[in-house]
């Protein structure tokens, strides 16, 4: 009798589980990147049921889409990511016909390199790699290029991105002026550019290797110049008003993270509407607000307000990104001979 | 890519199979007793030490005698000589010969390790010599303030490690209370953050006690008759000290050392937060090998390398006490 009862009592819960099975959206985003009270406002104007998961790298992220399929209805990689998941087949096209507030993204960032017309994704949220200085200590004259960090001036005041890709980008930026190089596989370039990073460390030039540290020692007045990301500068810029951030003449990384589907999703049609209600103005500018990362969202920026609109970190003009590349996804083999020759640089002794 | 590596498949038949055999051991024990045996409260242990030590033991030493596909290899090793062996035979795919006998041998993974070792040898003598007169001044009875001394010594314990060596920071940064001191008193800034003194400092400050408390302990174990003997037959102080306390002493001595050494040489996150990459040891390589370069094999290999080299050192060192007199860790 009581066994019945339990079981009843089961079947009884999963019911409106049941009930619902159609009307979900299963959402795979970053820690801490979304405003989540927006989720129940979606959850309240379209009657769909969002279920939140959160990752926080991209690789943990590519093993659980590939292992759990059908688990995710929208999913949020990094630029280079949904080159590889694009190039494995694990995406589905968009139909953007579902997708009326895909007009709100700003122009510079459609028809990107890693995927062709948006065919697979739609950005997110993005960002580039530049310098955050501190106006007391630099001269701003020096800091229009990344050679400022090999500048004897600042000699033992320079912070440094631990970093592969990043780190790598500025020094091949350097040797061979072309912002193309930042994905270079050519080894005679590869390696003059660990040439110069290591150059810059034997010579006692670099204060610290580091990453996500940085940006609250800049605002304590630890460095006078680092290499940091845009959304870090911003952080930076709001606690510290002596600091400012460049994006150098060479040109630099832009990265995106955008809002993808998998093929193997369940709920196409509900992926699509929660991939709108994120496009439109006011649920991106209050994501904004709450992450503080730059959005791709013409519309929201406008909502944001002047501030917002005239920040050169978190509203970057079309020259800035005219002059950025985006990073492609590296084979194994190119990878490894990044990671050596990285390596070395980062067992470089001060002399 | 590295993402894709995952237990060898056999990895949960060894499991399955050490289940099996432990409960196969417990039943044995029961019925060959006639009953519960006191060894048999043992046997959780046991079996934590056969899933969580051994195991991971001999999964280690299956990726570094393999490669990513799981065949038998010894480059890994090859690797750690030449740290660009690797990378050249890639560039032969990708760029040809040619390129590729650009490439000398390069010598990251076995200079560092020889550096590892050095600042851990630098941090057992540091600390050998600021914890060995600490014991002393501990363990003498005439003191009343060595227990209370003891206690100091504990209480930074209590915190984690990586919150102590984070505290380091705010001391010796350079807008940091230790440089605010120095710029009242009209000294000036002094760059204390960075460099080698730096992690050394991190290290013998978390590594201290490991040294204090084995010496501490076989030193209040002394007989005080001992000492008091010797200067009835004509010692003094110094000479008691030289010729019957530190003799008595050396079990805690060398039980200390390893207890510093084995961590040192091992250390990783000190070097990347005090050293700010300045300074890099063989925790943050065999690190960033597994995590960012993703090469499992070699991480694995380099592990090996150093899991050796610890228990050769071990091995001489317990030649030195072969009792286990001071407290058995050797």
């Amino acid at each position: 009798m009581k066994k019945t009862v339990c079981l009843l009592l089961t079947l009884a819960l999963l019911l409106p589980v049941l009930a619902m099975a159609d009307e979900v959206v299963n959402v795979f985003n970053w820690e801490d990147y979304i405003d989540e009270s927006m989720l129940a406002l979606f959850e309240e104007e379209t009657g769909i049921k969002v279920n939140y998961m959160r990752f926080t790298d991209n690789e943990e992220m590519v093993i659980s889409v590939e292992s759990n399929p059908g688990a995710f209805d929208v999913v949020f990689p990094s630029e280079y990511m949904v080159e590889r998941l694009m190039n494995k087949g694990l995406l589905s096209e968009i139909n953007y016909d579902n997708i009326p507030n895909f007009k709100n993204i700003r122009d510079d960032l459609l028809n990107p390199a890693y995927d062709a017309n948006n065919a697979h994704s739609v950005p997110y949220m993005w960002g580039t790699l530049g310098i955050l200085y501190n106006k007391n200590l630099v001269d701003e004259a020096d800091v229009h290029t990344w050679n400022v960090l090999w500048n004897e001036k600042y000699a033992g005041q320079i912070l440094m991105m631990d970093s592969l890709r990043d780190t790598m980008a500025v020094a091949l930026l350097l040797t061979t002026g072309d912002k193309s190089s930042v994905n270079s596989t050519d080894f005679t370039q590869l390696s003059a550019a660990a040439e110069l990073l290591k150059q810059q460390k034997s010579a006692g030039l670099v204060k610290a290797y580091g990453l996500d540290e940085f940006k609250d020692k800049m605002v304590a007045g630890e460095g006078a110049l680092a290499m940091v990301y845009s959304g870090d500068a911003e952080y930076a810029i709001e606690l510290n008003e002596d600091l400012a951030y460049v994006v150098p003449d060479e040109g630099s990384n832009i990265w995106v993270d955008c809002a993808v589907i998998p093929a193997s999703a369940r709920n196409k049609e509900n992926a699509e509407k929660f991939i709108d209600f994120l496009c439109r103005a006011d649920v991106a500018a209050a994501n904004v607000e709450e992450i503080g990362y730059c959005s791709p969202n013409k519309a929201a920026i406008e909502l944001l307000g002047e501030d917002y609109q005239e920040s050169s970190v978190m509203n970057p003009s079309d020259e800035v990104i005219a002059r950025c590349e985006y990073y492609h996804d590296l084979d194994e083999t190119w990878l490894n001979i990044y990671t050596t020759l990285y390596s070395e640089v980062l067992s470089t002794k001060v002399n | 890519m590295i993402n894709n590596l995952q237990l060898p498949p056999w990895a949960l038949w060894a499991m399955v199979l050490a289940l099996i055999v432990f409960i196969a051991m417990v039943v044995i024990s029961v019925r060959r007793n006639h009953g519960i045996k006191r060894s048999l409260f043992a046997s959780p242990y046991i079996l934590w030490m056969f899933i969580f030590t051994l195991l991971p033991c001999v999964l280690i030493a299956y990726y570094a005698f393999t490669d990513v596909n799981g065949h038998f290899t010894l480059d890994n090793f090859s690797s750690f000589w030449d740290s660009n062996y690797i990378m050249r035979e890639n560039l032969r795919s990708v760029a040809g010969d040619e390129m590729a006998a650009t490439v000398a041998r390069g010598s990251v993974n076995v200079d560092t390790l020889v550096y590892s070792l050095w600042m851990a040898l630098l941090c057992t003598v540091v600390s050998l010599i600021l914890g060995y007169p600490a014991a002393l001044f501990m363990a003498d009875r005439k003191m009343k303030l060595g227990p209370t001394l003891v206690v100091l010594f504990i209480i930074p314990m209590w915190m984690n490690f990586l919150l102590r060596t984070i505290a380091w920071m705010s001391l010796l940064e350079d807008n940091g209370l230790i440089n605010a001191f120095l710029e009242r008193i009209g000294v000036g800034k002094v760059q204390l953050m960075y460099n080698q003194q730096a992690v050394l400092l991190g290290m013998v400050y978390n590594f201290l006690p490991f040294m204090v408390f084995p010496i501490y302990t076989s030193l209040s174990k002394m007989d005080p008759k001992l000492a008091e003997a010797a200067q009835d037959l004509g010692c003094n102080d110094m000479l008691t000290l030289l010729k019957v306390t530190m003799p008595l002493s050396l079990p805690g001595v060398i039980s200390g050392i390893t207890m510093v050494f084995m961590p040192s040489v091992t250390t990783f996150f000190i070097p990347r937060v005090l050293g700010g990459g300045n300074t890099r040891m063989f925790g943050d390589l065999i690190e960033s090998t597994f995590k960012t370069a993703g090469n499992w094999n070699l991480g694995s290999a380099l592990s090996l390398i150093m899991m050796v080299l610890i228990l050769i050192s071990l091995s001489i060192l317990r030649k030195a006490d072969p009792n286990g007199e001071g407290g058995g860790i050797v």
